[in-house]
């Protein structure tokens, strides 16, 4: 009764945030003593062995190509099959828009207590108690699932990759996908930049920036960084930046290792999507920013004086010149 | 054409995040509280503007909660929405619990569009709507972002991983709405006037046994406190991102 863990993949390749849903489905299994076997859907055009590095047995792959596009519905019965012929116990996903759509569903039809934005590794000495985060990031709850199959959907960021030796046994799984629905008429993919949900870095411009004319230095520091950049609210209403930039308790929730805020006040609605980051770095004119309370470091002063020369700090610490 | 809005009820987005029975419970204690904003701004806001296009349309709300939400479904029928059913159950969050009572109603009134909010902003779960489609058999689209509809069709872009999807489904169907599908609006006097004699029905929940309970509640742990570089030192800044925080 293995742990069975969703890859999640993009244009054919496994994602990286689903590295870290493996290697937490590998401990799951560990502390459970049973096997972590992965699951992976459409068209793969990378070793799946390799999955066996974050400690994953076996692989078992639906190539269908019906499955390279994530409709919900055809998405959930095949999961569901997968599980009930594996024979899992414990179902996990990353956290994601596939997630989103998908493991609702799934937990639904197999009748699966499901805890979704999961946060650590469950409670399994007594039960299975899973954390969560709660309040959008302000707290966390501790969620007991009552059923036979479990199923947890892990936040991006929240749980390190571990990659060692190990390669997984890949097996083809036969199972019937249905047609879809839903009619695709077009993707749009946004391309070149680091998915700001997946980014360990992100730096971000409120209005203080004053106009979406001054986001040169803000590109310029994310890039110096390998950053994503993102917003608050104001910004994004005022168009001054694109709408999947608008981070917050009505925009995206992010989680990443460091969020440089630039000219932003720290309003609660915006403190709710950043507030789960592991570093923030403020940079305010007014020492009285509520932000400065929710930060990590901080410098009060204008940012049009300050993100320059950090931007030149990072290059010369990198050793670009 | 018939509309289901899913109505949740969440403190207010500046509320005091605190716990009491040896945190176990949610502290309501001074909390005001809100339509989720989700379900507010997008999803019911939307079905109002179609019904705007179209005065045909029937827009009902649900809600699974005690009678203390009735005032949360007023205030949603002051918006728009032609009458609301309360399940007089426990909104407390397993959320397949919630999705079965939807589901029952939804069987019953044998809707053409079931909207609910992206996520509610207490629970975070993103997962009624899901299951409720699931338990329907319809398909689900997930994180929509805008939504036409004609001809028992409905266009809807959604987000997907790394990007935007555009779909086109026949109705029925069970939507998820966040950012982007209307624009936030508040009560006039008159929808206020209106919506106290629209009529709020309340039915019986059905017994559903819960597949998860909240255990217990957690405070993260507190920040050490802002570490203040000069502005004239912004050097300092970065090398302590390097090597005392150890994140760039
Ligand atoms: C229900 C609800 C949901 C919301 N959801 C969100 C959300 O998801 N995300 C979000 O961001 N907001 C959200 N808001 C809005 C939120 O309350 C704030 O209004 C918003 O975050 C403020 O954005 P800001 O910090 O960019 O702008 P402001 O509050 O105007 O702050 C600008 C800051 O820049 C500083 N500044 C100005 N010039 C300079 C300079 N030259 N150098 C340095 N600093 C400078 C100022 O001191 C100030 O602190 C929500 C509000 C509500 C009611
Ligand atoms: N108690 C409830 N009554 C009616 N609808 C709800 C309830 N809880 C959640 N919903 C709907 O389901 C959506 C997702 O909720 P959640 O899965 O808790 O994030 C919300 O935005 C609402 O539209």
């Amino acid at each position: 009764m293995p742990v069975l863990i969703f890859a999640d993949q993009a244009d054919g390749q496994i994602k990286k945030t689903s590295f870290e849903a493996l290697t937490y489905g590998a401990k799951v299994a560990e502390q459970l003593g049973t096997t972590a076997e992965a699951l992976v859907f459409g068209t793969i055009d990378s070793d799946l062995t390799t999955l066996g590095k974050y400690g994953i047995k076996q692989v078992h792959h639906v190539a269908d190509a019906t499955l390279n596009l994530v409709d919900a519905q055809v998405y959930a019965k095949a999961i569901a099959e997968a599980v009930k012929t594996t024979n899992a116990t414990v179902l996990i996903f990353t956290h994601n828009n596939t997630a989103r759509a998908v493991a609702p569903r799934v937990a639904a039809r197999l009748k699966a207590g499901y805890v979704p934005a999961a946060t650590a590794l469950p409670e399994t000495e007594n039960g299975f108690v899973v954390k969560k985060t709660v309040f959008s990031g302000k707290a966390f709850a501790n969620v007991s699932i009552n059923s036979d199959i479990k199923i947890i959907s892990l936040n991006p960021n929240a749980y390190k990759t571990e990659a060692g030796e190990g390669i997984a046994e890949v097996v083809t799984l036969d199972i019937p996908v249905e047609s879809s629905k839903i009619k695709v008429t077009a993707t749009e993919k946004v391309t070149g930049e680091v998915p700001l949900g997946e980014a360990t870095l992100v730096v971000s411009g409120g209005r203080g920036l004053k106009g979406p004319e001054n986001w040169g230095m803000v590109e310029d520091l994310a890039q110096a960084l390998g950053a994503a950049t993102a917003c608050s609210r104001p910004v994004a209403d005022s168009d001054w930046r694109p709408h999947h930039e608008h981070v917050g308790q009505t925009g995206v929730a992010i989680a990443p290792n460091l969020y440089i805020a630039l000219g932003i006040s720290g309003a609660i609605q915006h403190l709710a999507g950043v507030n789960r980051s592991k570093v923030i770095v403020v940079i305010n004119k007014d020492s009285e920013a509520p932000f400065f309370k929710a930060a990590d470091y901080g410098i009060v002063g204008d940012v049009f004086d300050i993100v320059p020369k950090m931007t030149a700090a990072v290059k010369k610490m990198k050793g670009i010149a | 054409m018939k509309i289901l809005v899913c109505i949740s009820k969440t403190p207010d987005t500046t509320a005091k995040i605190a716990f009491k029975n040896g945190n176990t419970q949610f502290d309501e204690t001074g909390v005001q509280w809100i339509i989720n904003p989700y379900d507010e701004w997008y999803a019911l806001v939307r079905a109002i503007e179609l019904k705007e296009k179209d005065p045909a349309t029937i827009i009902h709300l649900v809600h699974v909660g005690a009678a203390d939400s009735d005032p949360i479904i007023r205030k949603a029928l002051a918006l728009g929405g032609d009458e609301a059913i309360r399940i007089n159950g426990d909104s407390k969050h397993d959320s397949f619990y919630i999705a079965s009572q939807i589901a029952e109603v939804a069987k019953a009134g044998s809707y053409d569009l079931i909207f609910t909010g992206k996520e509610t902003i207490d629970f975070n779960g993103s997962a009624v709507g899901g299951m409720v489609a699931e338990l329907l058999d319809l398909p689900y689209i997930s994180l929509a972002a805008k939504l036409e509809v004609n001809n028992n069709t409905a266009n809807v872009t959604r987000e997907i991983e790394g990007g935007e999807e555009m779909n086109e489904v026949a109705f029925p169907v069970v939507i998820s709405c966040q950012k982007g599908m209307a624009e936030a609006r508040i009560p006039n006097m008159r929808g206020i006037m209106a919506a106290r004699t629209k009529p709020l029905k309340v039915v019986e929940p059905v017994a559903i046994e819960a597949l998860t309970t909240i255990a217990s509640f957690e405070l993260p742990p507190a920040k050490a406190g802002v570490k203040l570089v000069s502005a004239d030192n912004v050097d300092e800044l970065i090398r302590l991102l390097h090597e005392e925080a150890k994140v760039i």
